[in-house]
C-alpha cells in the first residue's frame, strides 16, 4: 500500500473547513414533483411537492414507514422518474435525460449509502471503494488514491485489504461512506444510514456525516429515526406523501 | 479530499457512463473469482459436454482409421487382371496377357511386385513323389497344377519355408523344377530338400525348388504344385496366362486400376494397368481391384461420427441449458449487486456486458478444459487398445471456440435479464 497516513492527520483539516460559507447554490429542485404508481387503483405515493436544497446543507427527511420517503429517495436518486413536475440536479432538468444520462449522472453527482451496506464480500475494502469510480470516467491511475483517501477520510486507513466480512457493521457503513465520497458527489444520499446499527455504531456514523457536513458537503439523509434525523441542521418532514419544513 | 465541495465542473455537462475494457474484464475475473465453486460448477456441464464431442469425434476417427488400416493391407493394394468375359480372348485359350506381364508392370509407379498365375490342364494326370508306378495308387495323388511367373510369390505376400522360389531364367529355360505348397508338400510327403527330391506328375520329373510357407492371398498356391509359366508351356501346352495379381502401394490402387485415361493417339479409353499390359486391345481385359473400401471407410467413419456428434451435440445442449441455468439463478442472486452498480453510474449495457463476458469466459474455460480431457481420453483408449490416436488438428480449437460461444449464447438471455433489474428493486432486496 501507498502511503498510509494516520486518520487523525486528516480530521483537524476538516475543522479548519468548518464554516465554510456556502455558495447557496441549488443542488436539488424539485418544482411540483409527483410520483403516481399506476394500477387499477393508482397509488399517490409522492405528492406534487416542491423542495431545494443548496450546496452544503444538511438535510434529514423524516416520516414513519409508508409515507413516501422511498419513493422520495428514489427520484432524488434517480432510480426513478416522476409523473408529474420537474426536477434539477445541479441546474440540470432530469426530466430530459434519457437513462443512459442518468445513470451517468447518479455515478458522477450522487452518492448513495443504503440502509444494508452494499459491499461486494469477495472484494476488499479498497476494491469496494473504487468500484465507485470505474463507469463514471475516472482515470485508473487516479482511482486507488482517491479510495485510499477516501477511506482514510472515514477513519478506515488501517482496513484496506481487509474484507467486508471481517468488519463490524459500523465499519462496514463506512467504507459505504467512503465509496459515496469517493467520486466527489453534488449529493451524498442516505437511506436509513443506521437502520442495520447498534447505537454506538449509529452515533459513530452520525459523526462521519457531521464531519462531511462540516467539510462543505451536500447531505440528505432519509430516516425514521428521530435521533437520527436531530444531527440534520434542516429536518423535512414526509406524511402520506406530502412535504413540511420542520 | 479536505473540501467536500464538488471540483469545478460545468454543472451543464452531463458525461455519460463508461467502462473501461480493463476494467470490465476486472470486473468479470473478480466477480468469476469471487465464487470458485459456482465457476466451476456452471463450467462442469460445458466440459462434460466439450469432452464428450471431441473424444467421440477423435476416436471415430482413430477407430476408423484402426478399421482402414486392417482392410488396407491385403485388400486396398490388390489388383487382379484377368481376360474379359464380353471382350474377345473371353477364355483362357486365347487370353491376351501377354507372358511378360511381369516386367510391363512392373515399370509402373504404385507397383510393389506382380506375377502372372493359370491353372495348368494335365488331363487329370496323377502326381507322385517315387518313381514307381504303384498299381494301388496309394502314393498317387490328384493335385492342382499352377504356374507362376517368378514375381507372383511376392505379389501375393507369400513367403517360403525352405528352399527358394523359382525365377524368371527357370521359366524362359522351360527347366522341369516346381515350388510345392505345404499342404501338396506334405501330401507328397517331401519334407526336406536336402535329399533333392524330385516328384512326377504323370510320367514327367520335376526338381523340387522350395516348399511355400505361407501366403496371403490366392490360398489355392498352398495345396498346388507350382511351376514356372514356361515349364507349363512346354510340358503342358500352356497358352497364356490367365491371370496377373498385382501388389500396389497404399492408395495406388486408384490410380492404377479405378482412374481411366485415354491413350492419345488411338482414343481407347482404359486404366494403366491394361494399357500398360495390352497397349493394342486394353479393353481385352478386365481389372478387379477393390474400389470400396475407401468408400467403406469413409461410410464407417460417417456413421460412427453422426452417432456421435448427435451424443455430443445433446451433452453441449446440456451443458448449454447448465449455464444458463446457474447464470440465470446467479443473476437473481447478485440482484443487490447489480442494483448497487446501476445506483454507482452503470448503463444496463455495463451490466449486459458483465454478465456476457462472464458467461462467456466460462464456457471458453469448459471448452479449454474439455478439450484437453478429451484428447487426453482419445489419447488414453488408444494406449489401451493399441491404436494410433488420429485427431482432425483444428478439433481441440474448434471445441475450445465451441465452448465459448455456447457460453455466449447460455448467457445472453441472463444478460438481459440482469440489464433489464430496475435498480430500485435490485436496491430492496437485500
Amino acid at each position: 500500500m501507498p502511503t498510509k497516513k494516520p486518520a487523525a492527520e486528516v480530521i483537524p483539516e476538516v475543522k479548519e473547513r468548518a464554516h465554510k460559507p456556502k455558495s447557496g447554490l441549488p443542488v436539488i429542485e424539485l418544482k411540483a414533483v409527483g410520483r403516481t404508481f399506476p394500477g387499477p387503483a393508482p397509488v399517490e405515493a409522492f405528492k406534487p411537492s416542491d423542495l431545494r436544497i443548496d450546496q452544503g446543507e444538511y438535510v434529514s427527511i423524516i416520516g414513519p414507514s409508508g409515507s413516501g420517503k422511498s419513493t422520495l429517495l428514489h427520484l432524488l436518486g434517480l432510480l426513478d422518474r416522476p409523473t408529474t413536475g420537474n426536477y434539477l440536479l445541479d441546474g440540470i432538468d432530469t426530466g430530459a435525460l434519457g437513462d443512459n444520462a442518468r445513470a451517468g449522472l447518479r455515478g458522477s453527482r450522487i452518492g448513495f449509502v443504503f440502509q444494508s451496506f452494499h459491499l461486494l464480500h469477495h472484494r476488499s475494502v479498497l476494491e469496494n471503494v473504487e468500484l465507485a469510480q470505474i463507469y463514471n470516467r475516472m482515470p485508473r491511475k487516479e482511482r486507488k488514491q482517491r479510495a485510499i483517501n477516501a477511506l482514510e477520510r472515514v477513519g478506515l486507513s488501517h482496513r484496506l485489504n481487509f474484507t467486508p466480512r471481517t468488519l463490524s457493521g459500523g465499519e462496514r457503513q463506512r467504507v459505504a461512506v467512503a465509496r459515496a465520497l469517493v467520486s466527489e458527489p453534488s449529493l451524498l444520499l442516505a437511506d436509513e444510514p443506521t437502520g442495520n446499527l447498534d447505537t454506538e455504531m449509529s452515533r459513530d456514523i452520525m459523526a462521519v456525516f457531521d464531519d462531511l457536513h462540516r467539510g462543505g458537503l451536500t447531505l440528505a439523509v432519509i430516516t425514521h429515526d428521530l435521533d437520527v434525523s436531530r444531527r440534520a441542521e434542516r429536518q423535512v418532514q414526509i406524511i402520506d406523501g406530502q412535504l413540511h419544513e420542520k | 479530499m479536505t473540501d467536500l465541495t464538488p471540483t469545478v465542473r460545468d454543472r451543464a455537462v452531463v458525461q455519460h457512463p463508461k467502462l473501461g475494457i480493463r476494467d470490465l474484464f476486472e470486473e468479470m475475473v473478480s466477480g468469476l473469482l469471487g465464487r470458485p465453486g459456482r465457476l466451476i460448477l456452471t463450467a462442469l456441464g460445458t466440459v462434460l459436454g466439450i469432452t464428450a464431442l471431441v473424444s467421440t469425434l477423435g476416436l471415430a476417427k482413430t477407430a476408423g482409421n484402426q478399421i482402414v488400416s486392417r482392410f488396407d493391407e491385403l485388400s486396398e493394394t490388390r489388383i487382379v487382371v484377368s481376360p474379359s468375359e464380353n471382350g474377345f480372348g473371353g477364355n483362357e485359350s486365347t487370353s491376351s496377357i501377354p507372358w511378360n506381364a511381369e516386367v510391363r508392370l512392373a515399370r509402373l509407379n504404385g507397383v510393389v511386385a506382380a506375377g502372372t498365375k493359370s491353372d495348368v490342364d494335365i488331363s487329370g494326370a496323377l502326381s507322385r513323389s517315387v518313381p514307381v508306378v504303384d498299381p494301388l495308387g496309394i502314393n498317387e495323388h490328384q493335385i492342382s497344377v499352377i504356374a507362376t511367373s517368378g514375381g507372383l510369390l511376392e505379389a501375393v505376400r507369400g513367403s517360403i519355408r525352405t528352399g527358394r522360389y523359382f525365377d524368371n531364367g527357370h521359366s524362359d529355360r522351360a527347366d522341369p523344377v516346381v515350388v510345392l505348397g505345404p499342404a501338396a508338400a506334405q501330401r507328397l510327403n517331401i519334407f526336406r530338400l536336402d535329399t533333392q527330391p524330385a516328384i512326377f506328375i504323370g510320367e514327367q520329373s520335376f526338381t523340387v525348388l522350395g516348399i511355400i510357407d505361407d501366403v496371403a492371398r490366392e490360398p489355392d498356391l498352398l495345396n498346388a504344385i507350382v511351376m514356372p509359366d514356361g515349364t507349363a508351356r512346354e510340358f503342358f501346352g500352356l497358352s497364356a496366362p490367365a491371370e496377373v495379381h498385382i501388389d500396389a502401394q497404399v492408395g495406388a490402387t486408384a490410380l492404377l486400376a479405378n482412374e481411366r485415361m485415354t491413350i492419345a493417339d488411338s482414343g481407347v479409353e482404359s486404366n494403366m494397368v491394361q494399357i500398360a499390359l495390352t497397349p493394342d486391345s486394353p479393353d481385352s481385359l478386365r481389372t478387379q481391384a477393390s474400389q470400396g473400401y475407401t468408400a467403406v471407410r469413409q461410410d464407417v467413419e460417417g456413421d460412427v461420427n453422426a452417432l456421435f456428434v448427435v451424443l455430443g451435440a445433446v451433452s453441449l445442449l446440456v451443458g448449454g441449458l447448465g449455464i444458463a441455468n446457474v447464470t440465470l439463478v446467479s443473476v437473481l442472486e447478485r440482484t443487490p449487486e447489480i442494483g448497487l452498480r446501476r445506483a454507482l453510474g452503470a448503463a444496463r449495457r455495463h451490466i449486459a456486458a458483465q454478465f456476457l463476458l462472464e458467461s462467456t469466459v466460462t464456457g471458453l474455460l469448459g471448452g479449454i478444459i474439455g478439450a484437453s480431457v478429451g484428447v487426453l481420453t482419445i489419447v488414453a483408449v488408444s494406449a489401451v487398445r493399441d491404436w494410433t490416436p488420429v485427431l482432425e488438428g483444428y478439433l481441440p480449437f474448434a471445441a475450445v471456440g465451441l465452448g465459448a460461444v455456447i457460453g455466449l449464447i447460455a448467457g445472453t438471455y441472463p444478460a438481459l435479464r440482469a440489464a433489464r433489474t430496475e435498480p430500485i428493486a435490485a436496491l430492496r432486496s437485500s
